[in-house]
């Protein structure tokens, strides 16, 4: 099956000299919703600006759905729609009229583009606001007029880049579950965010980029099962008349009521409770301490860190060169 | 080229057309109404007062001498200031990346831009010719001439403002052509008078400016009267057309000031 994306050496040097890509390979199938993660100035929103010829790529070849960058641009692009990291329309514009004109770019007839914004501002609730000049809308909706202007042409692959940065978490997760439908009906979505448990709960690929490598692509279940030990919080019910050192599952006090459980991936929970039950520490709730995959990530992109000490690693050089794309 | 390409081509020309329309339509009280006041101001103090005085010039009332070069200043400097202000503001405001994704080549991008700041020349100059009639009655030596050149100029302006809004980074990049270069032009280019007037290295200084060009063939489709041939007068305009067209594709091909 021709994937939804192919990546192959690519590389991007920008005019000032900064490498800003050291040579990508990646592969999205299709119908798959793809998280490609990595820390600021990692290089994710070079590769973005690539393949929807946004930035103008060194070395390297870049397809989607076999149309070919460098051969077949309008075919590209024809199946790409892009949700960019920043607001990107004209603020003094209607809100029907963004999505209308962005069909037309499409060439789509102005009668099917409002039929057609219509249904996505109205699925993104959006269609009370269609005369509403844009730079009255909030920052989430203003997110979502972006997600129904990328949706107006149908495109087969979707790029979200942190499309819900700034957005309440009501409304994201209202967005997770729109992203998600869409993706059910076969469309295939990247998604770059900082929130890992968005990643988490709505990818089942991943990607992780860092100083302009790709230093992990695998699924998002093997990837997981990377984490060799959990931290669990544990709130007891009283204080514990003593914490038991130096057994199978290390245990840390944090304070009167709280303890941490470090958890190796061999072990289960069972045997957490039943050292608890037998110091009879009574346990009112447990939680992980930190997403796991936000805790895998740190640690890889740490690990990558150390091992080149050239890393700009946000520093905010890096970043300010990424501003640049 | 398939039938489906140039159907997408259609709809987005039509598309970019329409929003640049719309955009200077939205903002007329900035767009159109300062040039109209302007020229009318012109035609009070320079036509009517001090005209008066001048007397005739090439055989004309001097009020309905600088009628034509008064139209083509404001056909000018408003094709320009259309393109540049848009083609800029959608840089600046990064919605220039909706043309960019979409799969339009840059040649249809380049015409949008070109049918907007057109519109707003014509706009314009219909609007000055109407405040003229208030002071001058309507000559009209070749309709054909004159339409032409109104359009042939703010064609060509259309895409010099183009090529300025790719280049320019700060607002200050959109208003240094227009106030140095090209309102020089303009005035030097024979609005207010005959360049026979001027001694011969000056006449020959004049000849090197484009806007003469369009100013002395736009009188003549009015007037009648002209310091240089029509014919050549369209062949220089066309040139200039043509060099511009091929710089801007070749700007936006490159990705000059838009694509990193």
């Amino acid at each position: 099956m021709t994937p939804a994306l192919e990546i192959r050496g690519l590389r991007k040097t920008y005019n000032n000299g900064f490498v800003a890509l050291k040579g990508i390979d990646l592969e999205v199938s299709p119908g798959s919703f793809f998280a490609l993660l990595g820390p600021n100035g990692a290089g994710k929103s070079t590769t973005i600006g690539i393949i929807t010829s946004l930035v103008n790529k060194t070395a390297g070849e870049v397809r989607v759905f076999g149309h070919d960058l460098d051969r077949d641009p309008q075919g590209v692009k024809r199946s790409i729609g892009l949700v960019p990291q920043e607001f990107n329309f004209n603020q003094f514009e209607p809100v029907g009229e963004i999505v209308v004109n962005q069909a037309g770019y499409y060439g789509i007839p102005r009668r099917e583009a409002w039929d057609r914004a219509g249904h996505y501002l109205n699925e993104l609730g959006l269609w009370d606001k269609r005369e509403n000049m844009a730079r009255t809308l909030s920052g989430g909706m203003k997110r979502r007029l972006m997600i129904a202007r990328a949706l107006v042409h149908e495109p087969r692959l979707l790029i979200l880049d942190e499309p819900t940065a700034g957005v309440d978490i009501e409304l994201r997760r209202s967005m997770w579950d729109f992203l998600q439908k869409i993706n059910d009906d076969g469309r295939s979505i990247i998604l770059t965010t900082h929130y890992l448990e968005e990643a988490e709960s709505l990818c089942r690929n991943i990607a992780i980029i860092d100083d302009g490598r790709i230093i992990e692509n695998t699924t998002m279940k093997q990837l997981l099962a990377k984490l060799e030990t959990e931290t669990m919080v544990l709130d007891l019910v009283e204080p514990p008349l003593a914490v038991p050192e130096g057994g199978p599952i290390p245990l840390r006090r944090i304070d009167e009521l709280t303890l941490e459980a470090e958890i190796h991936s061999n072990q289960n929970l069972n045997d957490l409770f039943q050292l608890l039950d037998n110091q009879g520490i009574r346990v009112q709730s447990m939680r992980n301490k930190a997403n796991r995959l936000e805790e895998l990530f740190v640690r890889m992109t740490q690990n990558e860190a150390t091992r080149s000490p050239l890393t700009p690693g946000g520093d905010g050089a890096t970043e300010q060169q990424e501003g640049q794309a | 080229m398939t039938r489906a390409d140039l159907r997408l081509w259609g709809t987005a020309l039509r598309t970019i057309a329409i929003k640049e329309i719309l955009r200077f339509a939205r903002i007329w009280v900035q767009t159109v109404l300062p040039p109209v006041v302007t020229t009318a101001l012109y035609f009070i103090i320079f036509g009517g007062l001090i005209g008066e005085r001048i007397g005739e010039m090439e055989g004309f009332r001097y009020m309905d001498f600088i009628v034509p070069g008064l139209i083509m200043l404001a056909v000018i400097t408003n094709s320009y200031s259309n393109v540049v202000s848009s083609f800029f503001g959608s840089k600046f405001q990064r919605h220039i990346e909706e043309l960019l994704v979409s799969p339009i080549p840059n040649s249809v991008i380049i015409l949008g831009f070109i049918f907007g700041g057109v519109a707003r020349g014509l706009t314009v100059g219909v609007a000055v010719l109407i405040v003229s009639l208030f002071f001058s009655p309507l000559s009209v030596h070749n309709p054909i001439v004159m339409l032409l050149v109104v359009l042939l100029t703010s064609i060509l302006f259309a895409l010099a403002g183009l090529i300025n809004g790719v280049f320019a980074r700060t607002f200050d990049d959109i208003a240094l052509i227009p106030t140095f270069v090209l309102t020089p032009l303009t005035y030097l280019g024979g609005v207010f008078y005959s360049i026979s007037l001027l001694p011969d290295f000056w006449q020959g200084a004049s000849m090197l400016n484009p806007i003469f060009y369009m100013v002395d063939a736009f009188r003549y489709g009015s007037l009648g009267t002209s310091d240089f041939p029509v014919i050549a007068s369209f062949a220089i305009i066309a040139m200039f057309i043509i060099v511009l067209y091929g710089l801007a594709l070749w700007l936006l091909n490159r990705g000059t000031g838009i694509r990193s």
